[in-house]
């Protein structure tokens, strides 16, 4: 692999040489929902442009562009990826890789797994061979993610896996899971436990449920005696709620980071002028237009904010509990834009199905109903709300 | 915070400083509880911030100034304006400083800018005439006369202008109220004849005027730019008067939340510090994650105002909104959360949120300025 040195424009120039030789035409081309390059095992590449672009991007460790070069990843410096990020930019690169194992998982291993257990678990989270979710809530275990109770028991040379997850994004679709397990029924945030496990093991079974959306990203995840090898726990036993935290702050920052998109990638202004018309190239009705125009500048700071806590944040420290502002900023944002979307294109924009109804106002339908969910996964808006309270502001728990 | 200089820093730490031992709240106080109205500042407190060199930052070398730029002066106002602290630095070496280096020739800038930077003259920027801030509403008639201008009209609320030395006037020398053409800047000192300026009691004590024109003069030399076009660079102009109002709108909301914050952490009720409660800890959130998406526009838009970039005209925009919406946010809660102390005179919550609400409507509205923000995006 080649030795970027010191110099940030070389980096530039090498690097933009190399994405205008490697990145194919079509992947340079708005991503579709179905063309998500998820990877794993038994990822079906709809796009060979996409499995194409995977590979190459993973062989310079590219999809993980800060990750050591020992584990499979870039080993660029925060400018040298704040570079890279500018240059996929420029050419409307499409993600190599989207993936949990990238966003949340690997970033805690780095930080607390063992030696052995990064050298076989992130170079293939790099390459996108094997593909992540996340057990975290449970039908009890909500918001209160803490009185999680899904055991997980000594047997000697083994641990065996007992209990229920739910909200578990893909989980009919990944390959291994990140697991939050009780060991220890006697005390609640000092008896959990993080561990990772093959989702074909026995007795694991996964459930997608259907949204309102009409879509099933979640799935009901159940354990029944499934056998998990001693060397897959993370971290000390009774200590995984430490870096259960630790992958939160992962997650929101990255919700926040990229934000929640609109399905068809309607702009909310552009909507307004088509179903409710134009009066002098402005949106003719003036409260909408205003409106909008409020929206559009609530998203415009949201994006400033999210470009100036990264350039304040330490390299590789990530954001730290003001994460949880920028995910709740980022859903309010998301459901706000959404509900725009609706109102704009009124009776155009209240359809389910079949050919009354066009289909990008569908998805943008759709979209307004997944979004409901912006508030409620990853934390909900109330929790990052009182995380803010409590770890930011300082404030105090109610006696 | 950005990351800052090592110079902004010091600007920044010399600012804070000044502001809490020179200008404290209790410094307003006794302007209000005089005459202070009248002229809204105390000329010695100014004295002492052009000894900082503050009223040169924005203005070149050439002309007595340090050349600092834009993001530096937001840094002092920003200071200036946690607490609350009057003087005619944002109309004198913001307002009016920017149009005559914007649109001024030679000879103006030579004339003003050193006499600016070294404080021997305050200045502001007159533009308004009604109750909303809209530049292409201006109606002030300027008839040609030799080489200049005669003018006859009004102008409402403007800052620092009973006092100013030196007003940059926006007036109509062509077309019909309403249109973005036929207006043009001039020069108006102090004293001329047929200038009446009535100083306005406002909320927040500051020193507003109403001025009337009654066949004031003002000669050829006294034209800023191209006599009819002002309007490009007015809204340049506009959008540096904006984000600097903005840097301080965004250091009083600062300090009304850390100061509403701090009664939160010893308030106690029900036997618990009123901050334990969920109601007031997610309002207390919202208030904060207000401010740091204000604090990101404002600090863009310095950025781009400073590096002339495409986009400074929406930034500067944004930055006056989000002001706008947060200090307006802030200032209510910090009444509110304060409880029965909040409404009172003694406590300071009465004070900023007049002076929010006083910057609030200075250099456009909210709703100005989302009519703003949608035109530049083209719906």
């Amino acid at each position: 692999m080649a030795d970027f040195g010191g110099d940030i424009d070389t980096f530039r120039t090498e690097t933009r040489a190399w994405l205008e030789a490697n990145c194919p035409a079509s992947m340079r081309t708005p991503m579709t929902a179905d063309e998500t390059p998820w990877g794993g095992r038994r990822f079906q590449w709809k796009n060979p442009d996409a499995k194409l672009w995977l590979e190459r991007m993973a062989e310079r460790g590219w999809t993980a562009p800060t990750w050591p070069q020992a584990y499979g990843g870039g080993g660029l410096s925060a400018q040298q990826a704040r570079v890279l990020e500018q240059e996929l930019n420029r050419i409307k690169a499409r993600p190599a890789l989207f993936s949990f194992g990238v966003w949340m998982l690997g970033p805690v291993l780095l930080e607390y797994a063992t030696e052995e257990q990064k050298r076989e678990h992130l170079p293939k989270i790099v390459r996108g061979e094997i593909r992540w979710c996340q057990g975290y809530s449970e039908p009890g275990a909500g918001s209160d993610l803490a009185a999680l109770q899904t055991r997980c028991e000594d047997q000697g040379d083994h641990y065996v896996i007992n209990g229920q997850k739910v909200w578990t994004s893909y989980a009919d679709q990944a390959d291994w899971i990140f697991c939050l397990v009780r060991t220890d029924t006697t005390r609640k945030h000092e008896g959990i436990s993080f561990i990772l496990f093959d989702m074909t093991t026995a007795g694991v079974e996964a459930r997608p449920i259907k949204l309102i959306s009409g879509e099933s990203p979640f799935c009901e995840t159940f354990f029944t005696n499934v056998k998990v090898p001693k060397s897959q726990l993370v971290g000390k036993l009774n200590g995984g709620w430490e870096i259960a935290k630790r992958l939160l702050q992962f997650e929101r920052q990255n919700i926040s980071a990229g934000g929640f998109g609109g399905a068809a990638g309607l702009e909310v202004e552009e909507a307004a002028l088509a179903h409710v018309g134009a009066m002098e190239g402005k949106i003719a009705d003036p409260d909408l237009r205003a409106r909008i125009a409020a929206h559009k500048m609530d998203a415009k700071a949201f994006a400033l904010t999210v470009r100036r806590v990264e350039a304040e944040a330490k390299a590789g420290k990530g954001l730290g509990p003001a994460a949880s502002i920028v995910k709740y900023a980022a859903a309010t944002l998301n459901q706000d834009k959404q509900e725009l979307m609706l109102e704009a294109m009124g009776l155009d924009g209240l359809g389910w199905a079949g050919d009354g109804f066009d289909p990008r106002a569908i998805r943008e339908t759709r979209a307004w109903l997944r979004s409901k969910g912006n508030s409620i996964e990853g934390g909900t808006s109330e929790i990052n709300l009182n995380v803010v309270a409590k770890r930011v502001l300082g404030l105090l728990d109610h006696q | 915070m950005a990351v800052l200089t090592e110079e902004q820093n010091l600007l920044r730490d010399a600012a804070k400083s000044f502001a809490t031992e020179r200008a404290p709240t209790t410094a307003l106080r006794a302007l209000r509880d005089g005459e202070g109205w009248k002229t809204g500042y105390s000329p010695l407190l100014y004295k002492d911030m052009v000894e900082m060199g503050w009223a040169g930052v924005i203005i070149p070398e050439a002309y007595g100034g340090s050349e600092f730029g834009l993001f530096g002066l937001g840094l002092v106002l920003e200071e200036l304006g946690r607490t609350l602290a009057a003087s005619p630095l944002h109309s004198t070496a913001l307002a009016a400083a920017s149009a005559l280096i914007l649109a001024g020739d030679e000879g103006q800038k030579s004339k003003w800018l050193p006499k600016i930077a070294s404080g021997e003259i305050t200045a502001t920027l007159a533009v308004d005439e009604a109750a909303h801030h809209d530049p292409a509403q201006v109606a002030l008639k300027a008839t040609a006369q030799g080489d200049g201008f005669v003018l006859h009209g009004k102008k409402r609320f403007i800052p620092d202008a009973a006092s100013a030395d030196l007003i940059v006037v926006l007036v109509r020398t062509a077309g019909r109220v309403g249109d973005e053409t036929g207006l043009t800047l001039v020069l108006v000192e102090k004293g001329a004849a047929g200038l009446k300026p009535t100083p306005l009691h406002a909320i927040d004590t500051r020193g507003f005027a109403d001025l009337e024109f009654d066949g004031v003069t003002v000669n050829g030399d006294a034209v800023l730019g191209v006599p009819g076009e002002a309007f490009a660079v007015l809204m340049q102009v506009l959008d540096r008067a904006r984000v600097g109002l903005a840097a301080e709108m965004l250091g009083a909301a600062s300090q009304a939340f850390d100061i509403t914050l701090d009664y939160l952490k010893t308030r106690t009720q029900f036997g618990q510090l009123i901050g334990s409660f969920q109601a007031l800890q997610h309002r207390a959130a919202k208030m904060f994650t207000a401010l740091e998406l204000t604090r990101s526009c404002v600090e863009a838009a310095l950025t781009a105002l400073d590096q002339g970039a495409a986009d400074a005209s929406q930034l500067a925009t944004l930055a006056k909104a989000k002001a706008n919406e947060t200090a307006h946010l802030i200032s209510s809660e910090m009444v509110q959360m304060h409880g029965g102390i909040g409404m009172t005179d003694a406590h300071d919550a009465g004070l900023y949120m007049k002076r929010a609400r006083v910057t609030e409507a200075l250099y456009g509205g909210t709703r100005y300025l989302r009519d703003r923000y949608a035109r530049l995006g083209g719906y």
